[in-house]
């Protein structure tokens, strides 16, 4: 495909899609923690998804910082695989301290 | 999928709701327990968009700068409170798109109370008083609901309606305090909006056909006959201080119960307004439709305007 043919393969693409895309919103509420899920919006571009953001999910003083992410890029796992994912975890107790049993002498261990 | 498989998963569902577990998206869910949601979570998101038009009404008129922009604030939160509401919708898998054509074609509900007029200042405390009261009863058992999403934005909502009420608590205690006319007008709000709030908890116990299903899903944690005991039990000390009479004859403190007694709820009002015969069921919708239906062209101009920046920058890249 020439450049050219390449760009308006593109532009269908893009005019195909009507609605605005959906965003998460990801929120910093100090320095210190985390990026926590604040919730979804819709807007046309990244530009944007962030002006709503802070409208919409940041009007009193609940973030130091938002970060916007289309939902599409999203990759979830499926519940229905928990058992796979999650179940090989439970039995491993020898991954936590309580697993290893001191003499009572042995303090801050 | 088999129906005994289905009823199996059903059983493992309803059990993992009475432990308390929370109810995800992704999750496996009855059918019924996904279509009850999206009602019930949209007429939310509905309620929360059509609630801004008699706020909205007064913001250019409100009184001083001090009450414009609380009254902004709270009309600017309510939009919010759509947008957490019908984000949280959307995960169960229905677009906004299909969420708005159910509201402007009449098919989905939204509170009655908002069928009502706003003719003087004084409604404004008033709706703030007892219409954001009468949410809030209804709303904070929600922060606790099963599905998660839906308890998310309801923390949220909740941690920001209490403002709310507060200053239309204040509207009220104002005029109180003030001139005779100005205690006129906040009696005259409170004998419109009374019997209406009382009315937005829903119907009787008896009459209300959904009550079982969603308190077993903790779509509700009390009763309608319950909750609304709460509001009046609540509400009428807050009457007495303010200094003006809760239009009801009937209305007296029950030293048995430990609550209020109160007079006979007007359902056939009710039902009226419910099937679209309020005072302003048709401003209020074609309100909201024009509003849509005249921004089409700056929803469209901003996706295009979005789309030709991506693609000055892919031709860049070309």
């Amino acid at each position: 495909m020439g450049s050219r043919g390449f760009l308006w393969f593109l532009i269908i693409d893009i005019m195909s899609k009507k609605n605005w895309p959906l965003w998460e919103i990801f929120v910093r509420s100090k320095n210190g923690l985390e990026h926590r899920h604040f919730g979804s919006l819709h807007a046309t571009d990244a530009e944007m998804a962030m002006e709503n953001a802070r409208d919409v999910y940041t009007r009193r003083n609940e973030g130091v910082s938002i970060w916007v992410v289309e939902s599409k890029h999203i990759t979830a796992s499926n519940p229905e695989n928990n058992g796979e994912l999650f179940e090989p975890a439970q039995d491993k107790v020898y991954r936590h301290p309580t697993f290893y049993t001191l003499p009572d002498e042995i303090k801050h261990m | 999928m088999s129906e005994e498989n289905i009823k199996n998963l059903e059983e493992i569902f309803e059990a993992r709701i009475a432990r308390d577990e929370k109810i995800e998206p992704k999750d496996w869910m009855p059918e019924k327990y996904r279509k009850t949601h999206i009602r019930q979570m949209s007429q939310h998101a509905h309620s929360e968009i059509i609630g801004m038009l008699p706020e909205g009404n007064w913001i250019t008129r409100a009184p001083s700068l001090r009450r414009k922009v609380a009254l902004l604030a709270k009309v600017q939160d309510e939009a919010g409170h759509g947008l957490y509401l019908y984000s949280a919708c959307e995960t169960l898998g229905i677009s906004r798109d299909e969420l708005y054509d159910q509201l402007h074609s009449g098919k989905a509900k939204y509170s009655s109370i908002f069928n009502y007029p706003t003719v003087s200042w004084a409604d404004m405390g008033a709706v703030g008083w007892l219409v954001d009261g009468a949410a809030i009863i209804n709303q904070v058992p929600l922060c606790n609901t099963s599905f998660g999403p839906y308890a998310r934005a309801m923390v949220r909502v909740c941690k920001e309606e209490s403002f709310h009420q507060r200053q239309g608590f204040e509207i009220m205690l104002s005029l109180c305090r003030g001139s005779k006319e100005q205690k006129a007008m906040a009696q005259d709000a409170l004998n419109r909006w009374w019997w209406p709030s009382l009315m937005m908890l829903g119907p009787v116990d008896a009459e209300s056909v959904h009550t079982e299903q969603s308190m077993k899903w903790k779509l509700k944690r009390k009763t309608n006959d319950e909750l609304r005991q709460q509001f009046i039990d609540q509400t009428v000390p807050q009457a007495d201080l303010l200094g003006i009479t809760v239009p009801d004859p009937d209305l007296k403190w029950n030293e048995e119960t430990g609550h209020y007694d109160f007079g006979e709820i007007d359902w056939d009002e009710f039902w009226q307004v419910v099937k679209g015969h309020g005072p302003c069921n048709k401003e209020r919708l074609s309100a909201r439709v024009n509003a849509w239906d005249e921004g089409k062209w700056v929803r469209d101009a901003a996706m295009a305007h979005a789309e030709k920046k991506e693609l000055n920058k892919l031709k860049e890249v070309v």
